[in-house]
């Protein structure tokens, strides 16, 4: 909830700069690995947006895929969750090097 | 994290009182309603935000060039990646975009929404962290701490798993040695704070009402109350809670995460992103593992799947086993940040040194003539 007031907070900020009426589509970048749950933050983000200029405005998120290196592979390697052992070697010795985003991109105002 | 757990914001207290923030409502020229939160304090003052007094400005800081209008083509981050939309009846739509594709205007899955001419719509360009707020105020924690020598801790765990206790502990240890100050965070009460202020170290408590995390902006105000001395340890225990205070930065060190014998040791295989983001493991409770089904060895193993390399350490907030270790990695620490303020403040006299004396040179050619 707060994460989706923060994106609210930003979103009507850059709508009310830019003289919008009205906020229809809303695109996110959320990386696989990144502490954000895609439903919970669009059921938090329509609830707190509603009745806004941002209200009934489309959530687009692009899901960044999660990577990491693998120190004893020596190579980069997909990782789905975190927790989850290297795809090549079965091993753990990984250092997340995407899908931690969480930014906010761009707006569609009207 | 909140959107998980639907917790919200508000009713923050610290020592009983409110944050110092509140709702501000104000009217645009164009009749919009804008509420924002504001605060007064010397710190988090009001030119931080923005300034009132005045209807804002409108349009003045509009950059032209930072959007591009709907309909034209426009180009993804590199590599593949999922993208998703919600459709109006509340399902997901997703499709994957190559690396780097561009979307041809008015093409693709959204063709008609993206179609050009249909609305006098446009797309506005933000590419901002969605916890950049919070980052911000994590940042000014993390110099006051820089500044005065501070070794600050956050420690996180579930409820119950013996932050409060071993805080006890730890002040009694290291009375006479370290100064140490407390930041508590909880739903609500101040018995944490009585708990510790019973040791006789200063603690201030803070009140997160609905929220299930302490953020940056809670503690920098619980900072200008405690005012913690320069040399000191701050020891922050977070809400008890091992999903949400995971994302939230409040300027600390290093996050410590607790977990007690009694909880199983799977918990690092449930919660990986706090494990994730912890630097040291305190196993506590340890005086308990022979009465209870818990497999030291895979918990620490588990949480060294989420962070490699993790320091893990066994204790007993009870017994006082295993402190000679947590007691002299903290005591390492406050020395490591006062030798970092230390440094840095020899290294602004010399650089004082070096310009009094470059000012001296070119005077002197002056005075001569």
């Amino acid at each position: 909830m707060a994460l989706a007031e923060g994106v609210l907070e930003i979103v009507e900020e850059t709508a009310r700069r830019n003289g919008a009426a009205r906020v229809t589509v809303v695109r996110l970048e959320l990386g696989a690995l990144s502490h954000v749950e895609r439903e919970a933050l669009s059921f938090c983000f329509d609830a707190v947006a509603k009745g806004g200029v941002a209200g009934g405005a489309v959530l687009e998120i692009d899901a960044t895929p999660g990577a990491a290196w693998c120190m004893p592979c020596g190579e980069r390697v997909p990782l789905e969750r975190l927790g989850d052992p290297c795809p090549r070697c079965g091993g753990w010795q990984l250092a997340v090097v995407q899908g931690e985003e969480m930014r906010l991109k761009e707006i569609e105002i009207a | 994290m909140c959107t998980t757990c639907g917790c919200g914001h508000g009713e923050t207290t610290i020592e009983g009182k409110p944050v110092g923030e509140h709702e501000h409502v104000h009217r645009h020229a164009d009749g919009t309603l804008h509420s924002h939160p504001h605060v007064h304090d010397a710190e988090h003052g009001h030119e931080t935000e923005h300034a009132h007094g005045a209807e804002h400005p409108r349009d003045m800081e509009h950059a032209h060039d930072m959007e591009h209008a709907h309909g034209t083509a426009h180009t993804h981050s590199p590599g593949p990646h999922l993208h998703w939309r919600q459709r109006a009846d509340g399902t997901w739509h997703s499709h994957v975009h190559g690396g780097g594709s561009p979307h041809p205007a008015g093409t693709g899955v959204f063709g008609a929404a993206h179609a050009p001419g249909i609305a006098p719509a446009r797309m506005v360009q933000i590419e901002q962290d969605i916890l950049a707020k919070n980052d911000a105020y994590a940042a000014r924690n993390r110099q006051l701490f820089a500044d005065r020598g501070i070794f600050a801790l956050n420690l996180v765990s579930s409820p119950g798993s013996g932050k409060t206790t071993l805080l006890v502990r730890t002040i009694e240890a290291l009375r006479g040695r370290v100064p140490l100050a407390v930041i508590e965070g909880d739903q609500q009460t101040s018995l944490d704070a009585d708990r510790i202020r019973a040791t006789g170290a200063p603690a201030v408590q803070v009140n997160t009402g609905k929220g299930c995390h302490l953020d940056a902006h809670m503690v920098g105000h619980a900072l200008s109350t405690l005012n913690p001395a320069d040399g000191s340890l701050v020891l922050i225990e977070n809400v008890g809670n091992l999903v949400c205070p995971a994302a939230f930065d409040l300027g600390e060190a290093h996050k410590v995460v607790l977990l007690s014998v009694t909880e199983g040791e799977d918990k690092p295989l449930k919660y990986p992103d706090m494990f994730h983001a912890a630097d040291l493991l305190l196993i506590n409770k340890i005086d308990l593992a022979p009465h209870v089904q818990f497999d030291v060895d895979a918990a620490i193993g588990y949480a060294r799947r989420m962070r490699p390399g993790l320091l893990a350490l066994q204790i007993s907030a009870t017994t006082g086993e295993g402190f000679a270790a947590w007691l002299a990695w903290l005591e390492q620490g406050v020395a490591a940040a006062v030798a970092a303020r230390d440094h840095s403040i020899d290294a602004l006299r010399r650089r004082v040194v070096e310009l009094e004396a470059a000012l001296a040179r070119r005077a002197a050619p002056a005075s001569a003539a």
